[in-house]
């Protein structure tokens, strides 16, 4: 899948929250360039998934093992708790169907690591009140007829959801662009949201700590 | 252009096959291209599909008006890159393009086997070809690449020498045979059997199966195209008339390319061998000797390229989706590709462009692994 032109998630905030040594399947993993980091700052092992021809010989052509699939079939082939963490970056606004997707993804990953925009962040908020358009922005920058995003959420919005779904989250980071946000905050400021979930095969909890600076 | 001669290997003492005979003496015809390094780590093989043969790149005389038959893929700056590799091309067990088959002379009784050549396997094949990289002095294989049977024989060498090989391309392929591709070579096989010029395969001193075996030829040639390519390219034109005329003379392009394509396969290749290479295909299972595809996969070599195409219903992804699978749950370095194409089965040898920069880029990085 596509990653988003406008939206550079700070890759190295996902880098960090990876227990080095351990098994990762990034879907929608774009050109291969966070498990490209993965692989070489964490000794992870690594696979991606991409629907995209050019995506999958960028992966080759870098030594990433890469299967080119769509997410909107799920994961049935992949077993539970097969991987220590499962990464959906950038992505989670575009598939067809977000729940089945994030209930596949806490049954493979022990844990999963989600970042998603955030459409409460305030200049989308301000341009839906003021101008009444749907918000096109240097964050956003597709027009509502042909924008890849078809499911866009606020932070308030995946808490909900999760908690509706069951799935605890272990950790959150928020950011505006890239710098991260104070909690308070969040709702309002962060242009980017990424979430730790817990997996139903997670490691014990005294295992889960998070190296997050 | 660039020439290459054709070489022959015998082995006297040939190879125990999976029937449990053994089978001698064995000749191989090969071809190479480019260089072997001081370390012997460059060496590619590539393994044909059923009609192939060694004859994989180049020319062999300036006269010749085509090269081979991998010849877009293969030679200097090409995805097999032979200012990089060293490329070996060789005729399978059980063939007719000079390695030993069912047309060949029996020494014990100086006339051709014909049908007392032994049933071969997918597995035997890869046995002689084994052979063939111990004599050429190359102790592991870069890696061993092939589309359809070929294809086969790569996943063959992944399971049976792991050791042998860096890695595998395993293109338009399977794991295993659908039972509507074991059919449509039992179809086949029976076009030839039927023609009464296939005389229990003792044909050699005379008159060939030849209408038999184009036909053979013909329903396979169907099986390799797609609905959609065969619209594009036929549609439902005559090919003489403009008009339907009601009588029989009246032949639609399609039926005219199939006559052509049938004519021309029965020049070149022999009945016998058309039986023995449809029956090893048909055989060929690597979850059987292991229980299962990961079982297989657990124990064989660490990485492979698994590319499959939209149209090929003979091979369809879903076979190729299911191996790579199994790869993937055995720890494999797997990558998997579905390349759009509207060819059906031969798009492995047409789409050349994009499965092309996925080889490039694979060989590559296994190279600088290895």
């Amino acid at each position: 899948m596509p990653r988003h032109e406008g939206m550079h998630f700070n890759y190295d905030e996902i880098v960090r929250l990876v227990r080095p040594g351990s098994s990762v399947l990034d879907l929608g993993c774009g050109d291969g360039e966070l498990l490209h980091r993965l692989i070489h700052r964490k000794q992870v092992r690594g696979r991606g998934v991409d629907r995209e021809e050019a995506m999958i010989v960028q992966c080759i052509a870098r030594g990433i093992s890469v299967y080119q699939g769509d997410l909107d079939e799920g994961l049935k082939d992949y077993g539970s708790g097969s991987y220590d963490y499962v990464i959906l970056n950038q992505t989670l606004q575009m598939v067809h169907r977000p729940v089945m997707l994030l209930q596949e993804m806490v049954r493979v990953g022990r844990e999963v690591i989600v970042n998603f925009p955030n459409f409460g962040y305030v200049v989308n908020r301000m341009q839906l009140m003021f101008f009444g358009r749907m918000p096109v922005n240097r964050d956003i920058p597709y027009q509502w007829y042909d924008t890849p995003n078809i499911h866009f959420c606020t932070r308030k919005d995946f808490v909900a959801l999760c908690a509706e779904m069951g799935i605890p989250i272990l950790h959150e980071i928020a950011l505006r662009r890239t710098h991260r946000v104070p909690p308070v905050l969040r709702n309002l400021f962060a242009t980017e949201i990424c979430f730790v979930l817990r997996g139903n095969h997670a490691p014990e909890p005294a295992q889960t700590s998070v190296s997050s600076s | 252009m660039i020439l290459v001669t054709p070489n022959d290997a015998v082995f006297d003492d040939g190879i125990e096959l999976d029937s449990g005979k053994r089978f001698a003496p064995i000749s191989v015809r090969y071809e190479t291209y480019g260089t072997l390094d001081w370390s012997g780590s460059n060496a590619v093989l590539i393994v044909h599909a059923f009609s192939g043969d060694a004859h994989a790149a180049g020319y062999h005389t300036v006269e010749d008006r085509y090269p081979g038959w991998w010849n877009e893929m293969i030679g200097p700056g090409k995805p097999f890159d032979t200012n990089r590799y060293f490329v070996i091309c060789s005729n399978v067990l059980g063939g007719c393009q000079g390695t030993t088959g069912p047309g060949s002379i029996d020494p014990a009784t100086g006339a051709p086997y014909a049908l007392t050549f032994p049933v071969i396997t997918i597995n035997d094949m890869v046995k002689v070809q084994k052979r063939l990289i111990d004599y050429l002095g190359i102790n592991r294989l870069l890696a061993v690449a092939g589309g359809s049977m070929g294809g086969m024989q790569a996943l063959e060498w992944a399971v049976s020498y792991p050791e042998s090989i860096a890695s595998a391309i395993v293109l338009a392929s399977t794991s295993r045979l659908t039972a509507q591709g074991i059919a449509f070579d039992a179809v086949g096989r029976n076009a030839i059997t039927s023609d009464p010029r296939w005389n229990h395969g003792n044909y050699y001193d005379g008159e060939s199966p030849a209408r038999g075996l184009a036909i053979a030829r013909m329903l396979g040639h169907i099986t390799y195209l797609s609905d959609e390519s065969m619209g594009e390219k036929f549609g439902r034109k005559l090919q003489e008339r403009a008009a339907y005329g009601f009588d029989f003379a009246d032949q639609f392009a399609v039926e005219s390319y199939l006559e052509y394509q049938g004519g021309k396969f029965v020049d070149r290749f022999d009945a016998n061998s058309y039986i023995y290479l449809t029956k090893a295909m048909d055989y060929f299972d690597i979850s059987e000797r292991f229980g299962t595809l990961e079982a297989a996969f657990a124990q064989g070599a660490d990485r492979y390229l698994v590319i499959s195409f939209s149209s090929d219903w003979l091979y369809p992804p879903y076979q190729s989706k299911e191996m790579v699978f199994a790869m993937m749950k055995a720890g494999k370095d797997a990558s998997y590709a579905e390349l759009t194409s509207p060819f059906g089965h031969d798009s492995f040898l047409l789409e050349t462009e994009q499965q092309g920069r996925m080889i490039e880029s694979f060989l590559e990085t296994t190279y600088a692994k290895a």
